[in-house]
């Protein structure tokens, strides 16, 4: 195994993370039945002119899109508080919601702000939640969604996502004069940064545990090659690049190991690599098709396709060895897996009975499959790493574009580009 | 090395496509690369050494020699050369035992539908099922090189059927020295 960097090709090709031109824009696509009512006031600005961020507006859009809450409109707020003492409750009661988020943004000279919010029980005329957060100019957005994770732990118990990344691949042009670019955005498409740009294909970004470092497959070179890539740096390390497949790459929850696929052996089997001694273990022996392996969150083993049975297949195999057990049963294709957090459902790709390809969830202690999305073509499932959401990759009108549902398949979105297709989204982990 | 290595096979590409053989690729491919010195040589280099007159090139370019069809489809979900194209492969492997130095890309590919990366695995069996009948039948494993691109370049866009037979496919690639 080769262990280089090409510290030149980084210095002449590399601008980390980059500000990429497009933005992905989101359009709720179903509905938000049962979710909570909840008030997001317009933040208090201490400046001149309007606010440099709607901070409100973007922790609203948030809890919209997690589909557990139902932001009252701006038009139905009977007062605007930005202080408590300007509360009145029975307002508040009176339109139907039963919370409110109130908050300030203060210049601090130099690009700086302070953020404070409250989260109040309009019932209860108490105060959950209040923080006060230093913040920049550029990271205001960041600090929003940090709100709104606060609100949705608040109200639900369970810790928000909304400030964490999404990686994707995009293309535009046809033919030869196809473009492939790896992209980093927030997880509402907002700020997308360009990882790498090529005129080959880029596949199958996966985030390192510590949401610092993307693997890839790049075909740059007009071979498969699996990449480890700082995002803050750019710096970037070759760590496979066998004869034929270098694939489907997967970092084990300590960050240290990646599973991958290779066809060096004359086939798709599985290997696991130590990063730190490019040591390379195979894991599976069958003339079948093995690959996208999908870590356990306990690292004790893995899930990937096979075509052994006949058709693929998910199977689960211990990362010590034995045999791997077939998971899925209903269907003649089920593929692409992606486990939840609570490390009891996969996402994963299957094929309905009438040839759709579409997301569903695997619940492993039932067996039981239930399907999430409702596309043609749907492919690429990856949660959210608080499970509640899962982000994947379909067609409207012959375009690709990204999707997120929940886990029931009551919510969805999706994202898209003004132009060429996206594809192949990867949920990051909670930042820090 | 990377670059060197990207430099020769444009070099090369763009010789092949000089005699009319091949598509044009391009292989300095990531766009961060200063890109402007390549495409001058690629340039250069094309008409030096098209003006050669390589036998071999001509030979390749026969259109009634089974050697021009350079492209093998196949069935939904299967990796079998279909009876009609292995008199193509047989062909392209006396090609290759009788010209040793000659080297093969066998680009593997997969329609669009089902996962990304079990499509790689699709065109890499398909790529590998082809390297296979021109082992069996004598060319060395050093003239033959493969690689899997799954559904990632389609021949074809779209979303029906006439679209992905043409789109499970292996691609039989000449290098030049």
């Amino acid at each position: 195994m080769k262990k280089i960097i090409y510290p030149f090709v980084l210095l002449l090709c590399w601008f980390a993370l980059q500000p990429a031109r497009a933005e992905l824009t989101i359009e709720i696509t179903s509905g938000t039945e049962g979710a909570l009512p909840i008030a997001v006031v317009p933040f208090g600005w201490g400046g001149p002119g309007v606010p440099p961020e709607d901070v409100a507006g973007i922790v609203a859009a948030d809890l919209t899109r997690s589909g557990q809450f139902a932001p009252l409109p701006e038009a139905d707020m009977l007062s605007k508080p930005v202080r408590p003492e300007d509360i009145s409750f029975r307002d508040w009661r009176a339109v139907g919601v039963d919370n409110l988020v109130i908050g300030r943004i203060t210049p601090q000279g130099e690009g700086r702000y302070t953020v404070d919010f409250r989260l109040f029980d309009v019932f209860r005329g108490r105060q959950l939640s209040g923080y006060s957060f230093p913040t920049t100019r550029e990271r205001l957005r960041e600090t929003a969604h940090r709100v709104a994770d606060i609100v949705y732990e608040a109200l639900t118990g369970e810790r928000g996502a909304f400030r964490t990344w999404i990686a994707y691949v995009t293309v535009t042009g046809d033919g030869d004069d196809r473009r492939y670019s790896l992209q980093v955005a927030d997880s509402d498409g907002h700020n997308p940064r360009t990882v790498l740009r090529s005129r080959q294909p880029l596949m199958s970004p996966a985030w390192s545990p510590d949401a610092r470092r993307l693997a890839y497959v790049t075909f740059e070179q007009e071979t498969a090659e699996i990449y480890v890539q700082e995002l803050a740096s750019g710096e970037r390390r070759k760590v496979a690049s066998h004869q034929g497949i270098n694939g489907a790459p997967a970092w084990s929850p300590d960050g240290r190991r990646l599973a991958l696929t290779l066809s060096q052996d004359g086939n798709a089997e599985i290997y696991i690599l130590s990063l730190d001694s490019d040591r390379l273990r195979r894991l599976t022996r069958h003339p079948g098709i093995d690959t996208e392996p999908a870590w356990a969150p306990d690292g004790r083993s893995l899930v990937f396709t096979s075509d052994r049975g006949g058709s693929p297949q998910l199977y689960r195999l211990a990362i010590d060895g034995g045999r791997p057990e077939r998971l899925t049963f209903e269907g003649g294709y089920n593929a692409s897996a992606d486990f939840a957090p609570d490390g009891r459902h996969l996402a994963l790709l299957h094929r309905d009975g009438r040839g759709a390809y579409r997301v569903a969830v695997q619940d492993l202690e039932r067996g039981m499959l239930n399907l999430v999305s409702e596309g043609q073509l749907d492919e690429s499932p990856s949660f959210a790493p608080n499970g509640r959401m899962i982000l994947y990759a379909t067609e409207v009108g012959g375009r690709g574009v990204l999707a997120a549902a929940s886990v029931d398949g009551r919510v969805g979105q999706r994202l898209r580009l003004q132009e060429g297709v996206v594809r192949e989204p990867a949920w990051s982990p909670f930042l820090e | 090395m990377n670059i060197r290595i990207g430099l020769v096979w444009t070099l090369a590409l763009a010789v092949l496509s000089g005699c009319g053989t091949m598509d044009k690729r391009d292989a300095d491919d990531v766009a961060v690369e200063d890109r402007g010195a390549a495409t001058g040589a690629e340039g250069a280099q094309s008409r030096g050494l098209g003006a050669d007159g390589d036998m071999r090139g001509m030979a390749l370019d026969d259109p009634d020699s089974p050697l021009s069809v350079r492209t093998i489809y196949f069935e939904f979900d299967s990796s079998e050369v279909a009876a009609e194209d292995r008199e193509v492969v047989a062909a392209h492997a006396r090609y290759l035992s009788a010209n040793p130095q000659q080297q093969v890309v066998l680009e593997g590919h997969a329609d669009e539908r089902g996962s990304r990366e079990y499509n790689i695995g699709l065109g890499d069996r398909r790529a590998q099922s082809v390297r296979r009948m021109l082992e069996f039948q004598g060319v060395t494993p050093d003239q033959v090189r493969t690689v899997s691109y799954g559904e990632e370049k389609p021949a074809v866009e779209g979303h029906d059927e006439q679209a992905w037979r043409q789109n499970r496919r292996v691609e039989i690639v000449y290098m030049d020295q």
